[in-house]
């Protein structure tokens, strides 16, 4: 169960028509995960398992590291370990990545929520599912453009990393940051970790990771959860993380001028019946075309 | 057969059996209802609609289910009436002159089977939509994909099933604004609900609007006039 933090201000609620109460303008925070200096050891699994009490089934093994092989109502966080033969320097490199929600500051799934407060972004940029509102429509799947949230077959709702909404209310960090023993996951304002990120950066170039970089994607006006990557020209190594994550334009017309337009045609449909019997009048049926029935029937048509 | 009933001055024309309006009032009535499980997704401002089935996670089941029993029914519909339905010369005639029919101007108009080009256009409209929106609704319908996707062993991608959800609401637009034609046309022509309440029209709602139709149901009975045409 994901519950709403009310010591945060909201700045965007789903399917909510007109404006929220004016939100405590929190400081944007954020979850860096520095790629380069991850070891692969799933501490942030346990410690976001233990956290949120979830538990997933055992699976069988496929021969990969990743375990659970996806994403689950119960697995809100799962290293995916992606291999790549380095061609520039000729060598192997395992490119291991902490998958899990983004917390886009534009979210996908927050688009296409018909649920009004299922899904909510706080002031400080978390965006949260709220299982009391949650009606297991799937649309968040749909919007979302990172494939994160999972809908559970047990109760019908949909899951998904909270940024440990709880903890942070509370002035802590993730279980993940606060469970990493390398350090590669680290938590604070927004601004603190862009500015870690540009350190971290500058060393890997040092170190010849020319191509090193900050993922902050802006076609989702950035994300509250960012990674360090060796090589920002090729996201889709880590294990297919897209390019340039936007929320879908099928996604815009559905969710946007689409539900503004049909109910506009609706409506002017409705109002042509109204206009329509108005200036006609009824369309009544008169004696004489009873007449004229019987007259056929008797054989005088 | 055309019949005088007991108390009533016009003569009456069957038009639809008994099971012919039940199974258009199964599918009426699972229209209605997906209709406002539909709406309430649609939109926020008609979220609360989702209220009538007891709240949001019933309407989200409900709604998939309701579809199942609305496509069933049409097709029941569908071969009943897709002969009359067959499109026919007088049918452009009749669309030249649309003006004259929404004047209510019948007598510019030809003499019409049992369904003019109106009904026509509901009928294969419907056909078409029906069909489009129980496809995508299972792109849209997590447990009903699972199924399917197992059955035909595929697997739906992510875009093919946005694009289901784009094309779903937009068929649904399209098939409430033509409901609310077939709605509004069965009003404003006085006397054809009866038709589908008591299976009946009048002979002069017949001869009004479907004469050569009622020329054939004449026609049809022992000692009757041979049809006209």
């Amino acid at each position: 169960m994901s519950q709403l933090q009310p010591s945060f201000g909201l700045t965007k609620r789903s399917a909510t028509t007109g404006a929220l109460a004016p939100a405590k303008a929190e400081t944007p925070v954020a979850k860096l995960i520095d790629v380069s200096k991850c070891i692969g050891c799933k501490a942030c699994q346990v410690a976001c398992m233990e956290w949120n009490d979830l538990r997933q089934d055992i699976e069988e093994n496929v021969g990969l590291y990743d375990n659970p092989h996806d994403l689950s109502p119960n697995t809100w966080t799962l290293m995916r370990f992606a291999e790549w033969d380095n061609p520039e320097r000729n060598q192997f490199e395992w490119l291991i990545r902490k998958d899990g929600c983004m917390h886009c500051q534009d979210p996908g799934c927050l688009k296409a929520c018909p649920s009004p407060g299922a899904i909510v972004q706080y002031s400080n940029g978390i965006v949260d599912f709220i299982s009391a509102n949650c009606i297991g429509c799937g649309y968040c799947v749909k919007g979302c453009p990172f494939n994160i949230p999972r809908i559970s077959t047990a109760d019908n709702k949909a899951y998904k990393c909270t940024l440990c909404s709880d903890r942070v209310a509370v002035g802590q960090g993730p279980a993940c940051a606060k469970a990493c023993p390398t350090k590669a996951i680290t938590f604070g304002t927004k601004d603190e970790m862009k500015k870690l990120a540009a350190e971290r950066v500058v060393d890997l170039k040092d170190r010849g990771y020319a191509q090193a970089g900050l993922y902050d994607p802006p076609g989702v006006q950035g994300t509250h959860v960012m990674y360090v990557l060796h090589h920002i020209d090729k996201p889709q190594l880590y294990a297919g993380l897209p390019l340039n994550p936007r929320i879908s334009p099928l996604v815009e017309l559905w969710k946007g001028a689409g539900k503004y337009a049909g109910l506009a045609l609706l409506g002017l449909t409705a109002a042509f019946g109204v206009v329509h019997h108005l200036l006609a009048g009824a369309n009544r049926v008169t004696e004489e075309d009873e007449e004229n029935a019987e007259k056929l029937r008797g054989g005088g048509a | 057969m055309t019949q005088h009933r007991d108390g009533e001055a016009h003569l009456q024309v069957p038009r639809y059996s008994g099971s012919a309006r039940i199974n258009h009032w199964v599918v009426a009535i699972s229209f209605v209802l997906l209709m406002i499980s539909g709406l309430a997704l649609f939109h926020p401002s008609l979220y609360w609609l989702t209220g009538l089935f007891g709240g949001g996670p019933t309407a989200r089941w409900i709604h998939p289910w309701l579809g199942v029993v609305l496509i069933i029914g049409f097709f029941g519909l569908f071969f009943r009436f897709f002969a009359a339905n067959l499109p026919e010369r007088t049918d452009w005639v009749w669309l030249a002159r649309l003006r004259h029919v929404l004047a209510g101007r019948e007598e510019y108009l030809p003499e019409i089977g049992k369904y003019n080009a109106g009904q026509k256009f509901v009928f294969w409209a419907q056909a078409i939509l029906v069909l489009v929106m129980f496809v995508t609704g299972i792109g849209l319908w997590p447990a009903g994909l699972a199924y399917f996707e197992q059955l035909l062993g595929f697997k739906a991608t992510i875009d093919q099933r946005r694009l289901a959800a784009v094309i779903h609401a937009g068929s649904a637009v399209m098939t409430i604004a033509i409901w609310i034609i077939h709605v509004y046309a069965a009003i404003w022509v006085r006397g054809t609900i009866s038709a589908m309440t008591r299976g009946t029209v009048t002979g002069g709602w017949a001869w009004r609007h479907h004469r050569k139709w009622l020329r054939k149901e004449i026609g049809k009975e022992p000692g009757g006039p041979q049809p006209a045409e």
